[in-house]
């Protein structure tokens, strides 16, 4: 038995009504393991913005989770568009959501500020027209 | 009580009568806790993860879910009987026109006092809204009322337990205020004085018997609406002239007894009611997730439209809401107000605490372990979910085997390859002669009758 726990998830892009099921996934095994409920609020919450980041702006993706005794490290990767001006997509509240998905109570431009604020670590590796991948840790 | 007895960690109202059960798995897949399981053809409660909420007693088909409560023939050692009707009694009589009908039909069938419990309702909202206006409470409050929500909350949701609105549900305040008016009244000693609930749900059992927010209740009986309803109907007088004074409680208060009802009367507009355990949890899941953003309160009834959706109930919820509804209407808004301070047996003496039953160990690593075997055991699982095997899913299945309650071969899919390995042993067997040694040896090592260790 290895001391870490790996989870994969394949983010479907094209079922908007499916978004939030690999967060949700994780955050019920996370309490399995009764952890202090801070800890699974921010893993749940950084992972579900950035699960539904890639089902708005990429079209879907893979989500790695590796649950470590100390930490847990989320690694988002999709194929999307790519974030031209990453410095300018984490400030609140700047957003290039449609207005179909505002519609829906998203695209407020809260999903990268909220992935940064609730992780302990973020690291963003965007490439335009290559895609996107998000690392981020929270320590247990 | 038959089931109590002082000392026992978990008291429940919901309990299973093992001659009717059949040992389907109806219960077992509604219950919101995953708390029952079918062993050895019965289902069995674990007792650690009830709620009370009676979904179990709601869908089982055998009528072998049972609520245990109090009898009216218990009231006999009080010389003094209080009858604290909940506002969803008043939704189960058809062509009822006034709630006065209601209570003096419970003094004729014997109770010496009655206190509705919507009076206490009225205050608990005030009192709510003087709590949220002084801005004394969290951004967003979650209603106390329904007791197999907070036990929910407890045993699924506790980072949301801060949110809780720490006031008694309206049935205990009704019970406290009521006592002390019948001591003031006949001068009688506490214990001569019985303040006796007609419960909508066994949830309310278990809250008085193993109370919420305080080391005691002032609740001494718990009787069930099904059992009081057909002395009420027959001691009930619909034409007789009443002195219409007996009811002290206005539109809010009566509105508590359907969901909506409570959540309105904080008067804030942002508010929210779900009611059914399914929508509450995905409430309590959204709140988790922070998904919920501008609401100032919300009420969340296990049962569907609220209290009148409580199984030991005779109407259909809709149509007692709907009774509800119109009993209120050309009543005063409200009839019951605090003053300046809210009363102190109102509140909370007690915080309420988490119940972290779902963790697989207390020691973190250990259940990262547990949970890694799992995850293991899983896989080999079919995903059907069937429920053959006693529990909710197989991944509540590959649980139970890592916590030692099942083993692998509970699921029939499982148990079905070996066989059909035996089979093909046995098929293949040459009985003419006996194989090699060696071959055994190496057979042996890929054995799936052998006993695995997980």
């Amino acid at each position: 038995m290895s001391n870490s726990l790996h989870y994969t998830y394949h983010v479907p892009g094209d079922d908007f009504t499916r978004a939030g099921e690999a967060s949700g996934a994780v955050k019920s095994a996370l309490k399995k393991l009764g952890l202090s409920p801070e800890v699974i609020r921010k893993v749940a919450i950084s992972m579900y913005e950035g699960e539904i980041n890639m089902v708005i702006h990429a079209g879907g993706g893979e989500i790695d989770v590796d649950i470590f005794p100390h930490q847990v490290v989320m690694v988002l990767r999709d194929q999307g568009p790519g974030i031209p001006d990453v410095a300018k997509a984490m400030e609140e509240g700047w957003s290039t959501a449609t207005e179909q998905v505002r519609n829906l109570g998203f695209g407020a431009g809260m999903g990268l500020p909220n992935m940064k604020k609730y992780s302990d670590e973020m690291e963003i590796d965007s490439t335009v027209g290559v895609g996107t991948t998000v690392t981020m840790k929270v320590n247990l | 009580m038959s089931g109590e007895r002082k000392g026992e960690r978990y008291f429940h109202s919901v309990t299973l009568d093992r001659e009717s059960c059949r040992g389907c798995i109806t219960c077992v897949k509604r219950c919101p806790t995953e708390a029952i399981r079918v062993r050895d053809g019965k289902a069995r409660i674990l007792k650690e993860r009830c709620i009370d909420c009676g979904e179990c007693i709601r869908v089982c088909p055998h009528h072998a879910k049972r609520a245990i409560t109090d009898h009216l023939d218990q009231w006999d050692r009080f010389q003094y009987k209080i009858a604290l009707p909940p506002p969803s009694l008043y939704g189960q009589f058809h062509n009822l026109d006034d709630v006065d009908t209601v209570l003096e039909g419970l003094r004729a069938m014997g109770f010496d006092d009655v206190f509705e419990v919507s009076q206490a309702a009225e205050l608990v909202s005030d009192a709510t809204r003087k709590l949220m206006s002084e801005g004394l409470l969290p951004r967003t409050v979650i209603s106390s009322a329904c007791p197999a929500v907070l036990r929910l909350i407890q045993v699924r949701f506790p980072q949301l337990l801060e949110n809780v609105l720490p006031l008694h549900a309206p049935v205990e305040l009704a019970a406290r205020m009521a006592k002390r008016r019948a001591a003031l009244r006949t001068g009688l000693s506490p214990e001569k004085i019985g303040a006796i609930f007609i419960t909508p749900c066994p949830a309310k059992v278990t809250a008085a018997k193993s109370p919420l927010g305080s080391g005691h209740s002032d609740i001494d009986l718990v009787v069930s609406v099904s059992e009081v309803y057909p002395r009420l109907l027959s001691a009930m007088n619909r034409d007789g002239a009443s002195d219409s004074s007996l009811s002290h409680s206005g539109r809010i208060g009566i509105d508590w007894g359907r969901s909506g009802g409570e959540a309105a009367a904080t008067l804030h507009e942002k508010y929210l009611a779900a009611d059914g355990i399914e929508n509450v949890i995905r409430i309590l899941e959204a709140m988790e997730d922070e998904k919920l953003h501008g609401l100032e309160f919300i009420e969340l009834n296990a049962c569907s439209a609220g209290c009148v959706g409580g199984v030991l109930n005779i109407e259909n919820p809709y149509v007692a809401a709907t009774r509800l509804k119109r009993l209120g209407r050309y009543r005063a808004v409200s009839c019951n107000h605090i003053g300046d301070r809210i009363p102190p047996q109102a509140k909370w003496d007690q915080d309420l605490s988490p119940r972290p039953v779902m963790r697989l160990d207390p020691n973190p690593l250990k259940a990262m372990e547990m949970l890694g075997q799992m995850e293991e055991i899983e896989k080999k699982l079919y995903g059907l979910d069937c429920g053959s095997c006693g529990a909710p899913s197989c991944r509540a299945l590959a649980e139970d085997i890592v916590r030692g309650h099942s083993t692998e071969d509970a699921c029939i899919y499982v148990l079905k390859d070996k066989l059909e390995l035996v089979m093909e042993r046995m098929m293949s067997l040459n009985l003419s002669g006996s194989a090699p040694r060696y071959r055994q040896k190496n057979r042996e090592k890929t054995d799936p009758l052998k006993e695995e260790k997980p």
